[in-house]
């Protein structure tokens, strides 16, 4: 039997969801015998590879970078999980959402710094207008809601993409 | 004496009593209709449309907390196109305003948030709207946070039916509406508000909160105010 090949993706989150992904225990063992872990913060691979049976990405989309990884990711995806409230709803990252992006910067780095004001431009991306879901930039195959979902309905979602169905979550998840 | 009339609802033939509307019917019968404005004790508003029901013989949605039953009427509160409407509605209110659901107080007590759950929604289809929304600190007590507000308007009812001090109105149209406080003055200089509390306590979402409760802390007590409307009803 070949294994499904399984990767992780981190955009604009706080890690919280693969902490809780982690928080599986044990179960891990039994997702191991049956996927290969071939992409994300957890491994060491450098690049997306070209084919991925299932994307679990953590994060909005708040960056030009972040929104060609996404898209990049996509592509080469069979099927694409949004993980947590970041990824379903943009949550936290949105805050910002209501004020002029030059304006928050001015405010965190000029306004806000001791020593060095100046905002940051070289190795940075440049941040989009707004904080956004997931799903308005690409097409999202399970919407897993959550601040960060519980580990129960990560490993309900994975046993069940293993198992070749798209989970019905219903009830199982919330927002927050 | 009110007149007994017979209804049906989901095709049971139930009994009513003229002017009471298709809500109060249908949950005396077991039928469980969702709802975020409806409050037992206060006047019916309308205003939340996740009520919304079918009346045979009626060419739209009805909200079944407004609408009062009619002898032979027939009501269905269940079907794929009122589930569609109803799920559309609370993705609407979610969209409307800034309902962060991990940093918010009524995290965990929230009636916005326990009603996506109840009703499987699991992610919003529409983009949201991001507006720039104010938070009033100025009361000593309580706060009021736009952001969160779904403009139900239980407060505006509990103030003035249950209070008796009129402190809140909604002012605007459309999407421009807001809750404001004595003609839209700081909360904190009302003249009117006697800071009893009740609007917190009805607020179905983190809108009105109380001051100094982190997140996942404001739990609320609205079935005091149901309480004190009967009561009130027993001595009047």
């Amino acid at each position: 039997m070949t294994k499904a090949r399984l990767a992780t993706m981190w955009l604009d989150g706080c890690s919280g969801c693969h902490m809780s992904l982690l928080d599986v225990d044990e179960a891990i063992i039994t997702i191991a015998q049956r996927a290969d872990l071939v992409y994300g913060p957890l491994v060491d691979a450098q690049a997306f590879p070209d084919e991925v049976d299932v994307t679990i990405v953590e994060g909005a989309v708040s960056s030009q970078d972040d929104l060609e990884k996404i898209q990049h990711v996509r592509e080469h995806t069979r099927i694409l999980v949004a993980l947590g409230d970041c990824a379903v709803t943009s949550n936290v990252p949105s805050m910002r959402n209501p004020f002029a992006v030059k304006s928050i910067l001015e405010r965190v780095y000029i306004e806000g710094a001791d020593v060095q004001k100046g905002i940051p431009t070289d190795g940075v991306p440049t941040l989009l207008k707004h904080a956004i879901p997931l799903q308005d930039v690409v097409k999202v195959d399970v919407h897993v809601p959550g601040c960060p979902p519980s580990a129960q309905a990560i490993l309900f979602v994975l046993n069940e993409l293993l198992d070749g169905r798209i989970p019905d979550l219903k009830s199982k998840v919330r927002f927050g | 004496m009110s007149q007994q009339i017979s209804v049906r609802i989901d095709g049971q033939l139930c009994t009513a009593t003229e002017g009471q509307t298709i809500f109060q019917v249908a949950q005396a019968n077991g039928r469980y209709i969702p709802s975020l404005c409806h409050m037992e004790g206060l006047s019916s508003a309308g205003s939340c449309r996740l009520c919304l029901v079918e009346v045979q013989g009626i060419g739209r949605l009805l909200p079944a907390c407004t609408t009062p039953v009619r002898s032979g009427m027939s009501v269905t509160t269940n079907s794929d196109v009122i589930a569609h409407n109803r799920l559309m509605a609370l993705e609407l209110l979610f969209t409307e305003r800034n309902h962060i659901c991990a940093v918010c107080v009524s995290n965990g007590h929230c009636e916005l948030q326990a009603l996506a759950q109840t009703l499987g929604l699991n992610h919003v289809r529409f983009p949201y709207n991001y507006p720039r929304l104010p938070v009033d600190v100025s009361h000593p007590r309580f706060v009021l946070d736009h952001n969160r507000c779904i403009l139900c308007s239980r407060c505006v009812r509990v103030c003035d039916e249950i209070e008796g001090a009129h402190v809140w109105d909604v002012a605007g149209r459309g999407i421009n509406s807001r809750l404001v406080s004595d003609l839209d003055r700081p909360w904190g200089e009302s003249q009117s508000c006697t800071s009893c509390g009740k609007c917190v306590q009805v607020c179905p979402t983190g809108a009105l909160v109380e001051k100094g409760r982190a997140v996942e802390e404001m739990t609320k007590r609205n079935a005091v105010v149901t309480q004190l409307a009967a009561k009130r009803e027993t001595h009047l």
